[in-house]
């Protein structure tokens, strides 16, 4: 597998937009091809190469190509976005949208990440070996199409609004959350093992959420149904099964009305 | 000011009974002249290319508060699809509601130099305007909505044409309107009762009066006051199954009714998007919904006095908007996107909802299938207009692949094979698979500006290459002799004008915008007879129920419309 290592350089003034930076993009390319290659920072175009050393260079294909950045890329947005193979590794924190849109492959992050990560993605692998912001796994502003394919896991707490109007897919969170979680969701399965806020399963339709520690205040339109043990991402445990929200539209399937289901964990 | 002379090129204007003959078109002082008559043109080579009258568009929703709405409640609709400014043009964004700017360089792209605004709330008329303003190079009007507005629902409950007509003269100079547009008669001030009028005679509430009697008493006063464009009209129930009778209703009224204008316009009512009007049926389900355009464009093919647009379905994601209240939420329930609604007071209402027409449904199939057909079974294509009822068809970026589709059996086929996935279920249900016909240019020209411009009696100004009209001229890169072998080069060369001259000025060069124009705003000015009593009851209407003045009311000066063109009618003779 080919592999390319981008080393920050400088930290932008503003922020770096670099969407380029995907196995898709910089497969077939060699390392000047790749420092050439176009970013904005505000309004001006800038380089790459303006940012980063590149060494080593694209496979083929995305599939064979490895991208890892070695550094703090904490003011660059959009890495990974749109990615559909290959794999990209982030040694330090990165900025908002990682994997944005991505259909495929795999993103390591050891670091954190900002908000609106994995955004709308349909399929792959999100890995973040840290703390995530808000937002993740959710729709883009206006837009009904959350995470609707793939894996996200983060190891550690993610911020507000996690996995709004989700429609497939899995996210799973080690530590805790922020308010509003799987709002307007139509599918999918959120697991969070650690403490959440309030507002989990807003006008949620369809789906499943799991969470393991204490929710502050729960949503008035879920209904305590009864109780089960379930292994859930390879935990056993004892759970309270809820359904809801009452409040929101529910298709019917073979007669039975099917629920947004919400398990806590005793 | 530049003459020009367009050689060589292969001319469609059917006013001028031109049909691909290779003329030379000239341009001065802004306006058509015979060739003879320029010194020292500017000259376009327009060897091996399509030569017409620039496009005039009878009906899109580009500018006002709804348009903006959809704008601000859709950032998606922005997403991966924004373009960076280069040369003279600045931004632009926006797939099915488009910026100003955007609006203005697809019409410029697709060789257009006229647009109406389909639906202006008179309230909300100031903001239409501003984005009227606010869009460059193409020449604009805008049709204020009357067919649930409370004087007309209260003079036409006693058949008061006179007093609907001083109404009418007034509401246009207030809000710099071009003509009448009525929406859902009736229905929409019965949304505001949670009702709605589904047929011509049912009543709306409170008021006592209905559609057919809307109707009926806008065409009426209409002709009384000799105004260019005819009533434009979206009747009830659209996009219903089974609507097709009401439809046939709704035309009916037109009976017997005779044009009166100084303007050469032949029709006395304009059904717009007939595709939304044509359904057989009792569901959306393929073993009830049919098609029944057939049925209806016989209708209008057996009289004289009625015209259309086609309003046809682009199988694309868009954003449906209507000052059909009633409508948009029930259309929200039916696919659980979100809904934007608003009542605008004593006037009219209006709905938002994005929309997918998705392919491998088969109603979208069959309402695609039945917006062409609409435009194949026409017998006068001087009669039927080519729209998308942008957005709510489709997105005005489509108009060119609504031609291919027009122009050629073989890119219909290939939807109905490839695209849908219902195709042989629709060609059943509906009539686009007993039709071979092909539009042809000459047809097309007719379509696109030569039918438009008569009817928005715009005849003396647009819709041929005349000498003595504007000198608006596209230039498409399209041979009619060699390139039709392939459909797609259809959908290519009338997105991608070569040239567009407009009102003399060039302002697309080598398929590149170079030139802003001297956009400007169409409105009519419609003289009446003093009228005390309508004077009054504007008046009390302010006074009683407006949360605004009348000095807060009122389209004025040079800020809202910087260019005016106005047009002048009289009826006190
Ligand atoms: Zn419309």
């Amino acid at each position: 597998m080919a592999k390319v290592i981008l080393t920050p350089t400088q930290t932008p003034t503003l922020f770096l937009e670099a969407e380029n930076i995907t196995p898709d993009v910089l497969a077939g390319k060699n390392a000047a091809e790749i420092a050439a290659l176009h970013g904005f920072v505000g309004k001006t175009t800038v380089t790459l190469g303006d940012y980063f050393t590149v060494e080593g260079a694209g496979g083929q294909t995305a599939a064979d190509t490895t991208v890892v950045i070695n550094g703090d890329v904490s003011r660059v947005k959009y890495i990974g976005m749109k990615m559909s193979a290959g794999e990209l590794i982030v040694n330090g924190n990165a900025d908002m949208y990682v994997g944005g849109w991505m259909t495929g492959g795999k993103i390591t992050v050891n670091g954190d990440i900002d908000a609106f990560a994995g955004l709308g993605m349909t399929g792959g692998e999100l890995i973040v070996n840290g703390n995530a912001g808000n937002y993740l796994g959710a729709a883009y502003r206006g837009d009904w199409r959350g995470m609707q394919g793939g894996e996200i896991r983060v190891s550690g707490s993610a911020g507000s609004d996690v996995g709004t109007f989700m429609r497939g897919g899995t996210i799973v969170v080690g530590g805790n959350i922020d308010v509003h979680v799987g709002t307007h969701m139509e599918g999918g399965t959120i697991i969070v093992k650690g403490d959440a806020k309030t507002r989990v399963g807003g006008q949620m339709v369809k789906g499943t959420i799991y969470v393991y520690g204490d929710i502050d205040v729960m949503m008035p339109g879920f209904q305590y149904r009864n109780d089960v043990d379930l292994e859930v991402d390879g935990d056993n445990g004892h759970f309270a099964l809820y359904e809801g929200d009452m409040g929101e539209r529910h298709s019917k399937k073979k007669g039975v009305v099917i629920y947004g289901q919400l398990y806590m964990k005793y | 000011m530049t003459d020009y002379l367009i050689k060589n090129g292969f001319v469609f204007d059917p006013v001028q009974g031109i049909n691909g003959d290779k003329v030379d078109v000239a341009i001065k002082d802004g306006k058509i002249v015979d060739a003879g008559d320029v010194t020292n043109p500017t000259v376009i080579d327009a060897t091996g290319m399509t030569v017409m009258a620039a496009g005039v568009d009878i009906h899109a929703h580009v500018a006002g508060p709804k348009v903006n709405m959809g704008r601000n409640f859709r950032p998606e609709d922005k997403l991966f699809n924004c373009t960076a400014g280069s040369g003279i043009k600045r931004m632009e964004g926006g797939f099915s509601v488009p910026t100003v700017l955007r609006t203005a360089y697809l019409y410029a792209r697709m060789g257009f130099g006229f647009s109406m605004e389909a639906a202006m709330p008179p309230l909300y008329a100031r903001h239409t305007h501003e984005e009227i303003r606010d869009t460059p190079i193409i020449d604009q009007g805008a049709l204020p909505v009357f067919g649930n507005n409370w004087f007309v629902l209260e003079y036409l409950k006693e058949d008061e044409i006179e007093n609907t007509a001083a109404y009418i003269a007034w509401l246009l100079n207030q809000t710099k309107g071009f003509g009448i547009k009525c929406v859902n008669p009736g229905g929409t001030e019965s949304w505001g009762w949670g009702l709605n009028c589904e047929k011509v005679d049912d009543v709306v509430p409170y008021f006592d009066v209905t559609p057919r009697q809307i109707v009926s008493g806008l065409i009426k006063a209409n002709e009384y006051l000799g105004l260019p464009h005819c009533t434009h009209i979206h009747g009830n129930s659209l996009g219903e199954p089974g609507n097709y009778g009401i439809t046939l209703d709704t035309l009916k009224i037109a009976e017997g009714i005779k044009p009166q204008n100084d303007f050469g316009r032949e029709v006395v009512l304009h059904n717009t998007h007939l595709q939304f009007h044509c359904y057989g049926g009792e569901s959306y389900a393929s073993k009830s919904f049919e098609s029944k355009s057939k049925e209806v464009v016989n209708y209008i093919n057996s009289v004289d006095n009625i015209s259309y647009d086609l309003g046809v379905v682009t199988l694309d994601e868009t954003t449906t908007m209507t000052a059909d209240g009633p409508f948009e939420h029930h259309l929200s329930h039916m696919n659980n996107l979100k809904w934007a609604n608003t009542d605008v007071e004593l006037e009219t209402g209006s709905g938002i909802v994005p929309f997918i027409y998705n392919p491998k449904t088969f109603i979208a199939g069959a309402q695609w299938a039945i917006g062409l057909e609409c435009g194949l079974f026409i017998k006068d294509p001087m009669r039927a207009y080519v729209t998308t009822d942008a957005p709510n068809a489709g997105p005005l970026c489509r108009y060119p692949r609504v031609y291919k589709w027009l122009m050629s059996a073989k890119a219909r086929d290939d939807v109905l094979d490839n695209t849908l996935k219902y195709g042989d279920r629709i060609r059943e249900r509906c009539y686009i698979g007993e039709l071979d016909r092909e539009i042809s240019l000459y047809e097309l020209a007719m379509m696109t500006r030569a039918g438009p411009a008569k009817t928005l009696g715009l005849s003396h100004m647009f819709g041929s290459l005349k000498p003595g009209l504007e000198g608006d001229v596209a230039v498409y890169p399209y041979n009619p002799e060699t390139d039709t072998d392939d459909p797609e080069k259809i959908e290519y060369a009338f997105g991608n004008a070569a040239y567009l001259i407009k009102g003399g000025k060039l302002i697309v060069k080598e398929g590149e915008i170079v030139d802003m124009g001297n956009k400007r705003t169409f409105w009519v000015n419609a003289k009446v007879n003093e009228n005390p009593m309508v004077e009054r009851d504007i008046a009390e209407k302010f006074r009683r129920y407006y949360t605004v003045t009348q000095n807060n009311y009122t389209v004025k000066g040079p800020h809202f419309v910087p260019n005016p063109y106005v047009i002048e009618v009289d009826s006190t003779k």
